[in-house]
């Protein structure tokens, strides 16, 4: 009798477990391609995330109706991995596995691609990864369509030291107290010291994640700026953007006697400040919505479209960023690739990557470097706007090659600008 | 890069300074119907490179005519249009031509707006700025001399000299003292150097020490200026300005103490209600304060689109809205999950966290995930300019007053209303209030609905400062209860103590540690506080046993 | 302001004592063993891929990873289950025996790190040139193991000690330990502590010289687990059957009676919190290698609720009920993201307030009440 019963109890929660475990079961449809999309729709990396899987889903669209891939069409698998770091590793692992996907589009934080990449490269999955980051990696597995720390920071400080810029002598590093901009600084640290730049002239801080209340740091980088003509080199993430900004406008720092220059401030952080009081503060990015050109207003029009059509929240003020656009070349990139390589197989495409060429919204053609998985992009400093747009007031020439391993981090000279594992 | 201005260029220039200054002078005080600037001048303005646009806005300010002060203020305002070689005037879709002052009409369709960068800014302040010393208005010259503080070069000492001479009212007069004498600073006559040193003792501003100190500073073994009366007197005066500095920045933490404080007190006092007085872990405390930020933002759209004439006054509305919606979102909850929770503290917590996570989940599917934008109405913007390198912004005035307020306003329901007696019966004896005919359940809906509309009226003062998007309240929900735990349960003054001394302690220990340890040192205080005195600040007294 | 126990929950300290397991609980014990460490091993190494039998790693890796829980939800269930005493740190716990294990798996990945150095690279690229005190001799597996089951239990010791000593209960004992871990979450996100900020410990390469990313490595820490769990499991049982447990239930139920008695509350409460938090770093110590990341985010007051939460949709106050519900959330939470992107944190917040509402007494609760009850 009680034997029965325990067992009867065990089948039951094994039953209830299973249901939780294999309610996956892959249908595997022979006239799709499927392709995972791995950003988070909740916790705190939602804010950002979200977008990239809306435009992510807005290019796939864009593919299917022109007739999808090798005369498949694209199947998008949504998942949400909740900026839950170990759960982006498992549903990694679930879209390589149980879905079988072709590649991954996803990850915005930098601990969530390093808790991916050991399950990319031990299943040899694709990741398209999407955003600016600190570089100081290269895996086969991987396509960085953001920007490399020479991409971004250093034009931008390189911009403050001119007249033009300011002439900024004394610096503020100012960053949330993680692994970019650690690393960011890291290199602007050492790149300032090669322009002669004295450490007592270099001022670094860092704050934790979520820091909201800055009345500490603005009033010390005004005491700091008492002792020269000072530039702030804002690595702030997200969140914590909108409080340091308002308590730069309110304590009555302004762009012309401190300027700040952030690289991870963009239209869509700006979404939720009031800019009027932040009119020429810097953002260093390899696109700004503000561009002009045919592929940025074809851009913009189908973001536009494609959001109120989808009725997404904040359509009625349809905004592109540069992760976005990333995220965007990535996706045309990688079906670029796979119909060079007339095959979904990764290794096949990974080859059929190097030097794919792509039309992008930032006004450039801009390449796939044939060797380091890193994208050629052109850089552009732009002013904020009293409208949340960027006004352009410098930019590169043309597109820019990464250098993921920065030369002004100790013993990256002897590393191979390719990826080591082939 | 942009070239150097040819000497061509220059002497081009210079000549129609020379013939604008001369055509001014010859005409004084006449207001030209239709101002003619020269052009060469406004077209460098509109379309040249930024060396070009800089020497330009020095010769406008040098004419010291009107409309070379109109012209500035039009291109600060982001009112320059070009439309090929033409530069317009462009307000409320009338564009006038900026040299001859004519209407055009119709408007060209094409038309590029002329942005400013930085530089280009910096130096269009200090020549609006020069240009407006010679108004007549005490309040315009006022501004004036304050904006060219932080600005003046040896361009604009004609300027200067010229409005000095001319100033009645003393307080314009020191400003411009004190400017003249950063200018003069470098000058080549000893005496007028230690006259400007002597002056600058006198200044507010921060930047002057960075003036001085390089006059004391040694290089090497030999001191930088070797002139040693110099630097007597520099020394003098930087001690003077030093001392006014750390009073500055000693103000200026405790006031940001106190305004961390204040936001602690409002995202605590809600919870102190619920937690304290009716024993609910609500851990969806933080997400009644984030509807009451997102009422706000509703609020503030409405007047945008429906009353922008009062958009300035859209928080009066937006308090009141904030706490209802709060308020009814919180006695739903009580309604529907919570009553059938009471005496079981600890599953209300496990409740409420589910409730926190939908109440998440349905403002991003509602609003989105990304944050909105709240923005503070004109009168909350800037500060009072306290000291030279302390200013008292204007928004975390309003809090502070605002979280004042509100404590005022609960002691008062608590203890002045039927309400408030009912409430505070309840709480002290459940049984026997209820044997007196108090109708707890209502009691109960209304005191947790009083507790999330207060949650509201905090999301509605953050929303002020900081992000208003679905996280809001995750971020303040530890340190609500922290503070509520140290100040004594069921206590509303210790909560007020408790804030108000986090608030100042992290604050002090930030400036000293960082912010990071400066929070590490306080959770670890409040942990070892609690071993001491687990009632906290102050206990309510006569407690059972079993507490 | 801290109210009685629902009824259901009390267990009469009169009860005539208990085996530790019935008969059909060792036959049921002896199946699952039999089922963690022949069947599913038998199934994902030796049946080939593709057919309909086999169970993939990713089944292996997601059972491997619910386990763990299932271990933190028992400790949590003896603590809060059986004696009353909601924890918010349980997290913390988890996470530290989670860094000792991490620390040991960062040394063992050698030179092959990204800058080809003996230092792990955050350590490189914060121009550390030496491991920190604390780090040493974790090379050492059984140093780390020491580690594992030391650091979380001697922090639960003192933190224990001078909480009970002081009498701190209920509510206040939850949020003492949740400032706790929230302070601790604070100090790891900071690079200069040296655990490697927020990127955490990750790229692990091997344990015991085995290559970690193998499926016969992974097979071997799903046995190790599940072996852990049963353990676990037995213990617990052992412990609420005896005498011990049952003064924990009487310290539960009515602590003050309890003192009257002439026994010291504060020495079964230290011991049964203690033991809690080495089974927390234990189950943490399993984790790290099977998921391949620990960072502070572990540490951070949500998961501490969550685990809370496990325990108490299983059902408090039973040891089977928080291992299922460590399975049914997880499960859920696993599938839902897939199925309900948008929405499944609806579900997974519905699901806790109607468990808290309608099932006081967890699944388990459920079941017995629909005739699944002991004779």
């Amino acid at each position: 009798m009680q034997r029965r019963i325990v067992l009867k109890r065990l089948a039951l929660s094994a039953a209830l477990a299973a249901a939780g475990l294999t309610a996956t079961v892959p249908v595997h449809a022979a006239d799709t391609i499927k392709v995972g999309v791995l950003h988070s729709l909740s916790g705190t990396m939602a804010i950002s995330e979200t977008v990239l899987k809306d435009v992510t889903l807005m290019a796939i669209d864009e593919i299917n109706a022109k007739g999808g891939v090798l005369g498949k069409k694209l199947e998008p698998v949504v998942v949400d991995p909740a900026s839950n770091w170990p759960l982006f590793a498992e549903k990694a692992r679930q879209l390589l596995t149980q879905d079988k996907v072709a590649v991954v589009f996803g990850c915005w934080t930098s601990v969530s691609r390093k808790s991916v990449l050991p399950v990319f490269e031990e299943l040899n999955g694709l990741l398209f990864y999407p955003v600016q980051y600190e570089g100081e990696e290269l895996s086969k597995n991987v396509f960085y369509t953001g920007a490399a720390p020479n991409q971004q920071a250093i034009p931008a400080v390189e911009y403050l030291m001119s007249k033009e810029g300011g002439g900024a002598k004394r610096w503020v590093l100012l960053g949330t107290d993680y692994v970019y901009p650690r690393t960011t600084n890291k290199i602007l640290r050492a790149f300032l010291k090669s322009k002669g730049v004295a450490d007592k002239d270099i001022d670094e801080k860092y704050t934790p994640f979520g820091h909201a209340d800055y009345q500490t740091i603005v009033a010390d980088i005004k005491k700091f700026a008492a002792g020269g003509k000072t530039a702030v080199v804002s690595t702030i993430n997200g969140d914590s953007n909108v409080p340091f900004y308002k308590e730069l406008g309110n304590q009555g720092l302004k762009a012309t006697d401190v300027p700040v220059v952030a690289f991870s401030v963009g239209e869509e952080e700006l979404r939720g400040v009031d800019t009027k009081p932040l009119v020429g503060h810097l953002a260093a990015w390899n696109y700004f919505m503000s561009l002009k050109n045919p592929a940025n207003d074809a851009f913009k029009k189908q973001w536009a479209d494609y959001a109120k059509a989808k009725k997404l929240p904040g359509a009625d003020k349809p905004l592109t960023n540069d992760p976005m656009e990333a995220a965007y070349v990535g996706i045309h990139m990688w079906k670029q690739a796979v119909e060079k390589a007339k095959s979904t197989d990764v290794d096949k495409v990974i080859v059929a990557m190097a030097g794919q060429k792509f039309n992008a919204p930032d006004g450039f053609e801009i390449k796939m470097d044939e060797k380091n998985h890193h994208l050629w992009k052109p850089v552009f400093i732009g002013e904020v706007q009293a409208n949340g747009q960027f006004n352009v007031v410098w930019k590169t020439k043309g597109p820019v090659r990464a250098q993921p391993w920065s030369q002004y981090i100790e013993g990256n000279d002897k590393k191979k600008d390719e990826p080591e594992k082939k | 890069m942009p070239t150097m201005p040819t000497l061509a260029a220059t002497v081009r220039r210079t000549l129609t300074i020379a013939a604008v200054a001369l055509a001014a002078a010859l005409a004084p005080g006449v207001a030209c119907p239709a101002p003619k600037l020269p052009s060469a001048l406004v077209s460098d303005l509109a379309l040249g490179e930024n060396d070009a646009r800089v020497s330009a806005i020095g010769a406008l300010a040098a004419t010291g005519s009107e409309a070379a002060l109109d012209l500035l203020q039009a291109l600060q305002d982001g009112e320059v249009q070009t439309a090929g070689d033409t530069v317009l005037r462009v307000r409320n879709g009338r564009a006038t031509d900026a040299v001859t002052g004519e209407a055009v009409v119709p408007l060209p369709p094409s038309r590029d707006d002329v942005v400013p960068n930085n530089r280009v800014r910096r130096e269009l302040a200090a020549a609006i700025a020069a240009l407006k010393l010679a108004s007549p208005d005490r309040a315009t010259r006022l501004a004036a001399a304050q904006a060219l503080q932080s600005g003046a070069d040896e361009e604009m000492l004609p300027a200067i000299e010229r409005a000095l001479a001319g100033e009645q009212d003393p307080a314009i007069k020191a400003l411009l003292t004190l400017t003249r004498a950063t200018v003069q600073l470098g000058s080549p006559d000893r005496a007028k150097r230690i006259a400007a040193i002597r002056a600058l003792a006198d200044s507010r501003d921060a930047n002057t020490r960075m003036l001085l100190l390089p006059l004391v500073e040694k290089k090497g073994a030999e001191f930088a200026e070797p002139d040693s009366d110099l630097r007597a007197e520099a020394e003098l005066s930087l001690r003077a300005i030093e001392g006014r500095l750390a009073t500055g920045e000693m103000v200026g933490r405790i006031f940001s103490g106190v305004s961390l404080g204040s936001v602690l007190l409002l995202a605590a006092l809600g919870l102190a209600i619920t937690y304290g007085l009716m024993g609910v872990i609500n851990m969806a405390h933080g997400e009644l304060m984030m509807i009451g930020a997102y009422a706000t933002y509703v609020v503030q759209n409405l007047f945008r689109s429906q009353l922008p004439g009062a958009f300035d006054w859209y928080l009066v509305a937006a308090v009141p809205a904030a706490f209802a919606a709060a308020a009814l979102v919180g006695m739903a909850l009580e309604r529907s999950v919570i009553r059938f929770l009471y005496g079981r503290p600890l599953e209300t917590l496990l409740a409420t966290w589910g409730i926190s996570l939908i109440l998440i989940q349905s403002m991003r599917t509602l609003f989105g995930a990304q944050n909105v934008q709240v923005e503070n109405p004109a009168w909350m913007s800037g500060g009072i300019h306290l000291f030279s390198n302390l200013v008292l912004p204007w928004n975390r005035i309003v809090i502070i007053g605002f979280a004042a307020a509100v404590v005022v306003s609960i002691a008062a329901l608590l203890t002045r209303t039927r309400l408030g007696l009912f409430v505070r019966g309840v709480t002290q004896n459940r049984p026997m209030a209820s044997c007196l005919g108090v109708p707890t359940g209502r009691v109960d809906t209304y005191a947790f609905g009083l507790g999330s509309g207060i949650a509201g009226l905090a999301g509605c003062a953050l929303s002020q400062i900081g992000n208003v998007g679905p996280d809001l309240g995750q971020s303040y929900i530890v340190d609500s209860f922290m503070v509520v735990v140290l100040g004594g349960v069921g206590q509303l003054a210790g909560t007020v103590y408790a804030a108000m001394g986090l608030g100042i302690v992290n604050k002090f220990l930030e400036a000293w540690s960082g912010a990071v340890l400066a929070k590490i040192a306080v959770l670890v205080f409040i942990i070892v506080f609690i071993q001491k005195r687990p009632q906290g600040l102050f206990a309510l007294k006569g407690r059972m046993a079993d507490g | 302001m801290n109210p009685m126990p629902p009824p259901q929950l009390r267990t009469p300290l009169a009860a005539p004592p208990h085996p530790v397991l019935t008969r059909g609980g060792w036959a049921t014990v002896t199946f699952v063993a039999y089922l963690l460490f022949v069947l599913v091993p038998a199934l994902n190494l030796l049946v080939p891929e593709g057919h309909a039998f086999h169970l993939s790693d990713y089944f292996v890796t997601l059972a491997a990873k619910i386990m763990c829980y299932a271990i933190v939800a028992l400790a949590m269930d003896l603590i809060w289950g059986y004696t009353g005493i909601l924890s918010l740190g349980h997290g913390l716990f988890f996470a530290l025996g989670g860094y000792m294990m991490g620390m040991y798996l960062m040394r063992s990945i050698g030179t092959e790190g990204v800058y080809h150095s003996q230092l792990p690279d955050f350590m490189v690229f914060l121009d550390w040139k030496a491991y920190p005190w604390y780090w040493s001799f974790t090379d050492h597996f059984a140093y780390a193991l020491l580690l594992v089951v030391a650091v979380p239990g001697l922090l639960a010791l003192v933190f224990g000690y001078f909480a009970f000593r002081s009498r701190i209960k209920g509510v206040y004992f939850s949020i003492i330990t949740q400032a706790l871990s929230y302070a601790f979450m604070l100090l790891f996100f900071r690079n200069d502590t040296g655990f490697g900020g927020n990127n955490g410990f990750t790229d692990f390469k091997r344990i015991l010289g085995y290559p970690i990313a193998t499926p016969t490595t992974r097979m071997a820490l799903f046995v190790a687990t599940g072996a852990l769990l049963l353990a676990a499991f037995l213990l617990g049982r052992a412990i609420v059957t005896s005498r011990l447990g049952r003064v924990l239930t009487a310290i539960r139920d009515a602590e003050s009676r309890v003192m009257f008695c002439g026994y010291n509350p504060l020495h079964y409460k230290l011991f049964i919190w203690t033991l809690s938090a080495v089974l927390c770093g234990i189950a943490g110590a399993l984790y790290v290698p099977q998921v391949g990341i620990i960072n502070p985010g572990e540490m951070s007051p949500a998961n501490s609720i969550e685990i809370a939460i496990w325990t108490a949709v299983g059902g408090r106050g039973t040891l089977v009920g928080p291992i299922l519900g460590a399975f049914i959330v997880n499960g859920a939470k696993s599938w839902f993201t897939v199925a309900f992107p948008e929405f499944w944190l609806f579900f997974l917040g519905l699901l806790f307030i109607l468990v808290t509402l309608f099932l006081p007494q967890g699944v388990i609760g459920l079941l017995r009440r629909g005739g699944w009850r002991r004779p």
